[in-house]
């Protein structure tokens, strides 16, 4: 008999970040410029995920810098994370999503192009630390919804006008 | 700590006044673009996490229309006018004519997109010319931009600023109130998130002492 099991989802806000065993899932929402990456051990069963809003910590105004916000501080700390989870970095795999612009401006600035310069920065994050890119959907000018579940691996991602699909 | 930790109730009672007038402003000119009263909500100026700021507006995932400008000049920061489906719906409806006009049905059509665009103009350049007569500062808004999409999606974009500094923002909002008398209802969000500058120049324009 097939029942539906309620997957408990983890979710992960706006410049945050997590990790999940089964029988999770673990999901961000409202992926504009920002950018969803899933970090992944599959046969040791661990995913993470952070919600990237900006490409590089010396961005940072201030003193105290949250680790999650930016691509190079939230991918090593991820990584870190998920190492002491017991995944094994050289197995470990990302997917990504988001990176959108979202408003078009005829004086376009640099922090209007955020996104695609968002996607840039977490690519040679996961690059340096030789993480393998296998799935992304990135850029065009929709919203984002992701979630990953760790039973087959797949990224589920929910845009407000084109569907759904699993990459 | 950030200057918004440190911001103190006066201080935010003077960004909920300046609220206050700015949507007052905008407020009377929907009223006359729809001929119809249109009430309006004391504004609410708070601090907030980015997650906060989300669920203000309906939460990360909720889709809404937001019309977004960018406010330049002597203080800058972000506005977002927004509005649920069902309510833009029925503006545009008003506001053109064709009482069978269906936002559902992508892709939009260019003149219902332009209307709101149009509407969001009117608004928030109401809005704008109201603060800035009341702080004397010159504060002009961008061309505003439309997107019809998940709240999440958009409003990050007008944290980006502000996020360079902290991971709490300022909101000023206000809601237009749905009037009981009709059957329609007609609300709306102004969301006015400065940048970090734009403190100083407020309240040094106003004779407010920052470090109080």
């Amino acid at each position: 008999m097939t029942e539906l099991i309620k997957v408990k989802v983890v979710k992960v806000g706006i410049a945050d970040m997590n990790i999940i065993k089964p029988p999770y899932s673990i999901r961000t929402s409202g992926l504009g410029s920002c950018v969803g990456v899933v970090v992944y051990d599959q046969k040791k069963g661990i995913a993470g995920l952070a919600h990237i809003m900006l490409p590089d910590s010396s961005l940072a105004k201030s003193g105290q810098i949250n680790a999650a916000k930016f691509a190079d501080t939230a991918i090593k700390e991820l990584v870190q994370l998920l190492v002491n989870g017991g995944a094994r970095i050289r197995f470990l795999k990302a997917k990504l999503a988001g990176g959108a612009q979202m408003f078009q401006f005829a004086s376009g600035g640099d922090s209007m192009r955020i996104g695609p310069r968002n996607v840039d920065a977490v690519r040679k994050e996961l690059s340096d630390l030789r993480i393998q890119v296998v799935a992304e959907d990135i850029g065009g000018n929709s919203g984002r919804t992701i979630e990953f579940n760790l039973n087959d691996c797949l990224l589920n991602i929910r845009t407000a006008n084109k569907g759904t699909k699993n990459i | 700590m950030s200057f918004i930790e440190k911001i103190n109730p006066l201080q935010l009672d003077i960004l909920r006044e300046i609220g206050n007038i700015g949507a007052g402003n905008a407020a009377t000119a929907l009223s006359a673009i729809l001929n119809r009263k249109i009430d309006m909500n004391v504004p609410n100026a708070r601090v907030v996490s980015f997650d906060e700021m989300m669920e203000m507006a309906g939460g990360a995932d909720h889709v809404v229309a937001s019309v977004f400008l960018r406010i330049e000049g002597d203080a800058s920061g972000s506005m977002f006018f927004i509005l649920s489906l069902q309510v833009a719906e029925y503006l545009i409806r008003q506001m053109t004519g064709d009482g069978t006009y269906l936002i559902d049905s992508t892709p939009y059509t260019e003149l219902a997109l332009s209307c709101l665009q149009e509407l969001g103009n009117i608004l928030s350049g109401s809005y704008l010319s109201s603060l800035s007569d009341f702080t004397r500062l010159n504060i002009c808004p961008s061309v505003p931009s439309l997107s019809i999409d998940m709240v999440g999606a958009t409003i990050s974009y007008g944290l980006l600023e502000l996020s360079q500094v902290s991971d709490a923002a300022i909101v000023i909002d206000t809601v237009l109130e749905k009037d009981q008398h009709f059957a329609e209802s007609i609300d709306g969000h102004f969301f006015l998130l400065p940048d970090p500058g734009f403190f100083d120049t407020i309240f040094s324009a106003l004779g407010v002492s920052l470090n109080d």
